[in-house]
């Protein structure tokens, strides 16, 4: 999958993460703002670079900022930004 | 996963797709089922990150024995084709049609449900169909809807568009309703499938409420759509069959199986003749009383003549 622009998916409501994500140079950059960050920083990071690197992305700037979602929720709203950004709606499940 | 046609269908409860902190904790309320929506409850722009959000839901929480149905988006409207193939893959129960208007609106659905299932290796017809109609031309279409899907479970009626279709507005009364519910409940019985009430918006209306519920588990109806929490326990208490008529429900069994044992034809209990509306019912109100968690042990399950 090839980003071509920002986008943006989720929202600040608790439960929910806010990513906000366009193309990079540098590999997967996240940049994490989370009410958790302390007990969940490392687990929310891996959820996101899984996300990414099972959509086929290799150079990424994404922000997080976190209240409190589920693993299953990040995943959403990074799949959702990823195919907002590469303007692509020829979705995969389950792949 | 097998489709499951015959269950307990009291309560409901809407899931705004969109909402990841409603769809944590859904399940924990007591539905008898939980409708994610992808379709009004969802605004234009955000179709795409709502069905994201259902599918991992729907593949990743344990929602326990809870019917897991998605409304999906109205095929004319280009989002109802991409919502069933991601709702199929992620293991919904039922997929609800909104609008459903003919029997070919269920057709193609029934269609494209196929298709999925057969893409992604799930047993041909395990996933479950319902249509909610929603305008004049559905009603008057309601038993060919109905019946055009060996996949349909059930039918809904969504009172919203209905009256609105209908050039009126709700009343607390519901007599707007009564053509609508006549049809949707005679229908979903003539095609052997289940038939659900709409909503109550008014959510702090208790009273009101109660009364909805009490006319349309008297017309019939299997359960109502409940949009908050607070509206799954009145619910359930009005569906819970009274001591008396479980009493009678379990001396109607146990004279059955008397008979039986002694090899009689025609059975009698309290001194009036039993039959199978009679027994039917009595299997009805022993299901509910067991889901309402009524421990049936003790009471009086013998029969007499």
């Amino acid at each position: 999958m090839e980003l071509v622009k920002t986008a943006a998916a989720g929202t600040l409501e608790s439960s929910d993460v806010m990513v906000t994500l366009g193309p990079g140079n540098a590999g997967i950059e996240i940049e994490l703002t989370s009410t958790v960050e302390k007990q969940f920083g490392k687990q929310i990071r891996k959820v996101v670079e899984e996300t990414v690197c099972k959509a086929n992305v290799k150079n990424v700037r994404i922000q997080l900022n976190d209240r409190g979602a589920l693993d299953c929720t990040i995943r959403a709203r990074v799949e959702a930004a990823l195919y907002r950004a590469a303007g692509s709606t020829d979705y995969k499940w389950g792949e | 996963m097998a489709l499951v046609r015959e269950r307990l269908r009291r309560t409901m409860m809407f899931v705004p797709g969109n909402n990841p902190g409603l769809m944590r904790d859904a399940h924990i309320f007591g539905a008898d089922s939980l409708m994610f929506d992808l379709e009004d409850s969802v605004k234009a722009t955000e179709k795409d990150a709502a069905r994201f959000l259902v599918y991992h839901a729907l593949t990743t929480i344990d929602y326990g024995g809870v019917e897991k149905v998605v409304r999906v988006n109205p095929l004319s409207s280009g989002h109802g084709r991409a919502d069933i193939e991601a709702m199929v893959k992620a293991g919904a129960d039922v997929i609800r049609l909104p609008k459903s208007e003919t029997a070919e609106d269920v057709v193609e659905a029934d269609r494209l449900i196929g298709e999925f299932e057969e893409k992604y290796g799930l047993q041909k017809g395990s996933v479950g169909m319902m249509a909610a109609i929603e305008s004049g031309l559905g009603i008057i279409n309601a038993y060919e809807i109905a019946s055009a899907s060996p996949r349909l479970i059930g039918m809904a009626i969504g009172a919203e568009d209905y009256v609105a279709d209908l050039k009126t507005t709700r009343s607390p009364e519901g007599f707007e309703l009564s053509f609508a519910r006549g049809m949707i409940i005679n229908a979903a019985r003539a095609a052997g499938i289940a038939a659900l009430d709409t909503v109550y918006s008014d959510v702090n209306n208790e009273e009101g409420f109660k009364n909805e519920v009490r006319l349309i588990k008297q017309l019939g109806f299997d359960g109502k759509s409940v949009i908050n929490p607070r509206q799954i326990r009145p619910v359930i208490e009005i569906y819970t069959p009274s001591e008396k008529e479980i009493n009678h429900a379990l001396g109607v069994i146990g004279a059955i199986r008397e008979a039986n044992e002694k090899g009689l034809g025609v059975i009698a209990y309290n001194g009036k003749m039993v039959d199978k509306p009679v027994v039917d019912r009595a299997e009805r109100i022993l299901m509910l009383a067991k889901a309402a968690g009524i421990p049936l042990a003790g009471t009086d399950g013998g029969g007499k003549e």
